[in-house]
């Protein structure tokens, strides 16, 4: 840096970099500050209501003492049935994608219909199913709410197991087709294991993403007082019940609402979390 | 790959021999089994969409026969004489998303560069990790923090100063009108704004390390300064990759409902400032289908949910088929 020739022009250069440095740290810390005193605001907030009964008990009427017993355990078994629907679904169709119709047109037309539905508007997907299955059944549901959810796991799904079974080494399927195993029993056998950790991810990230769904599940599951384990009924759900009871007047409803966004965010970063655990010990490249 | 895969041809089977061909048998049964199960799986992907088509539009025709192509462009959303038009959500729908993409792509491409050129190579790794799990974060959770802490603040604080700042600015004037309510379009914009950041920010860094090093160290080599490499060699490199990205957080934006429907204020009206109370198309079906009677009503708010997911629907494949270009630029 001796001496350059044209110091005016040099100085402006590095005026230029200097601005530029401090615009992007700024940006940097400005975004992280927001992010953060949302999660601190959430913990401090929602701390204070953490209490047994929010686990033991209903949700109460307006002034009255309860917990969250209904939404937490509606929560669970929509999401457990939505799962249950969405990923082996989601699995055979990864798999149709990266083992046999690899390089079909049928492939490249689902992975591009597939990747807009990993980003369609929940409130759309909660619609289809209402007209799909509340207004063909004539009353809201549980299952209803498992479908909306399962069509949210559905794309997450279809994208790890394709991706994870990309990246499983073709000389594996190559030596396991050379022993005379057919393609399903090498699928099944090799490719699905070596992409086991893989595939497992993909189920957690769309376990995270759909805890806190509360969109599709406004007009499917809709909402109940108390907890039943009848899916043909309508359902509480821990989103749908803190959208209810933040826009109430009441304080101890307002205090219940956070209570139950610390749980669901927790619920949401520990699966994200974990999540990446596995897949940082995935298949060995 | 598929030839290989085939079990080899029968050699002429003997008595001895039928166990296998059964054997064989059963693995060809299996193969044709399994390979149609996940075919239709695939399909089923298809179907799903072609079915969120097919039932948004069954279910809004009342509303496009009742009202046609009046819907776009009438103003009065009114349940009890049953006039329904849907230009004030479309326009709070676009105004939300521009105020968010506004504040929120220079934000996201500024931490993109910190990440990917400024920061420490020990810090990268963890800031990274924050943001990727932060845009995990459920967007219920953006919406309760607006209602309880940045509206109260935003209208105590902010909203006055604004209104101050721009009272004898021409045009800003009207934009930033009073009375300082804290919910309404400003408000929902901007934390759309936050929400969008750790979104788009991991994709854009995504994007950015694609850049092969050699490009950089060559512009380096030559004596670049950073926001020369930055502009001139990573920029240019990965332009359709950050419009792609930015395209899918629009894409979230647009269609965000939570995080908008608690701030929004839930009014059927263009104003002219854009700190009064609005709606969008995903709040107003969020907010009112439960409660509504009567067909035409219904369908109007499906009527929307179509309007909504075609405009979701052409930003998101744009921003796919742009991502799929540098993806296949990378992969080169």
């Amino acid at each position: 840096m001796s001496a350059p020739k044209n110091n005016a022009r040099y100085a402006s250069r590095r005026r230029g970099n200097f601005i530029a440095t401090v615009l992007s740290v700024g940006a940097a810390c400005f975004g992280l500050t927001w992010l953060l005193l949302i999660l601190t605001v959430l913990v401090v907030k929602g701390v204070g209501g953490l209490s047994p009964s929010v686990f033991s008990e209903m949700t109460p009427p307006p002034g009255g003492e309860g917990g969250l017993l209904n939404p937490i355990m509606g929560s669970l078994i929509m999401t457990i049935m939505a799962v249950l629907i969405g990923t082996p679904l989601g699995i055979m169709a990864g798999t149709y994608m990266a083992e046999y119709g690899r390089y079909s047109k049928l492939t490249m037309i689902v992975r591009f219909i597939n990747d807009i539905l990993l980003s369609a508007p929940s409130i759309v997907i909660g619609l289809f199913v209402y007209e799909l299955m509340v207004a063909t059944m004539g009353h809201f549901s549980a299952w209803a709410g498992a479908v909306a959810l399962a069509i949210i796991v559905i794309p997450v799904v279809v994208r790890t197991t394709e991706d994870m079974l990309l990246l499983v080494p073709n000389t594996l399927r190559e030596a396991s087709a050379a022993l005379g195993l057919p393609q399903w029993l090498v699928i099944r056998h090799v490719a699905y294991r070596a992409a086991r950790a893989g595939i497992t991810t993909g189920v957690l990230l769309a376990v995270a993403r759909i805890t806190g769904e509360t969109a599709p599940l406004l007009f499917t599951a809709l909402n109940n007082q108390f907890f039943s384990w009848d899916l043909n009924a309508p359902m509480a759900s821990l989103p749908v019940v803190i959208f209810q009871f933040a826009l109430s007047p009441y304080e101890d409803w307002q205090q219940l609402a956070w209570t139950g966004a610390l749980l669901v965010t927790a619920a949401v970063l520990a699966l994200s979390i974990l999540a990446r655990m596995l897949a940082s010990k995935r298949v060995p490249s | 790959m598929d030839m290989a895969l085939q079990p080899a041809p029968l050699p002429g089977i003997a008595t001895g021999d039928a166990s296998r061909a059964r054997a064989l048998r059963r693995f060809n049964v299996g193969d044709r089994t399994f390979k149609t199960l996940t075919q239709v799986s695939a399909i089923t992907v298809l179907v799903i969409l072609a079915g969120v088509m097919i039932s948004l539009v069954r279910g809004s025709l009342p509303a496009w026969q009742a009202f046609g192509l009046d819907f776009f462009t009438t103003q009065s959303w009114n349940p009890v004489t049953e006039k329904f038009g849907a230009l004030p959500a479309i326009y709070g729908t676009l105004l939300t998303s521009f105020i968010a993409m506004l504040i929120g792509v220079p934000v996201s491409l500024g931490i993109a560069v910190f990440l990917t050129e400024i920061c420490p190579e020990r810090l990268r790794r963890s800031i990274g990790i924050a943001i990727e799990l932060l845009a995990g974060i459920p967007s219920i959770i953006y919406g309760i923090w607006g209602l309880f802490i940045f509206a109260p603040f935003f209208q105590t604080h902010l909203q006055p100063a604004l209104i101050d700042l721009f009272a004898n600015v021409p045009v800003l004037n009207q934009l930033f009108a009073g009375p300082p309510y804290g919910i309404g379009l400003l408000t929902a914009g901007l934390i759309l704004a936050i929400m969008v950041l750790p979104f788009i920010t991991s994709i854009i860094r995504e994007v950015f390390e694609t850049v092969p090093p050699v490009l950089k160290e060559a512009a380096y080599g030559i004596g670049c300064t950073r926001w020369e490499v930055v502009r001139r060699v990573v920029i240019p490199y990965t332009r359709v990759g950050i419009i792609g990205g930015v395209m899918l957080g629009l894409g979230r934006a647009l269609g965000e409902t939570m995080a908008v429907t608690f701030v929004i204020g839930n009014a059927h009206r263009i104003m002219p400032s854009i700190m009064a109370p609005g709606t969008t198309i995903s709040a107003t079906i969020a907010n009112e289908f439960t409660e509504a009677t009567g067909d035409i009503y219904t369908a109007s708010l499906v009527a929307l949910g179509l309007i909504l997911f075609l405009i979701t629907f052409i930003v998101l494949a744009a921003a796919r088929l742009m991502l799929m270009r540098i993806e296949r630029k990378a992969g080169k």
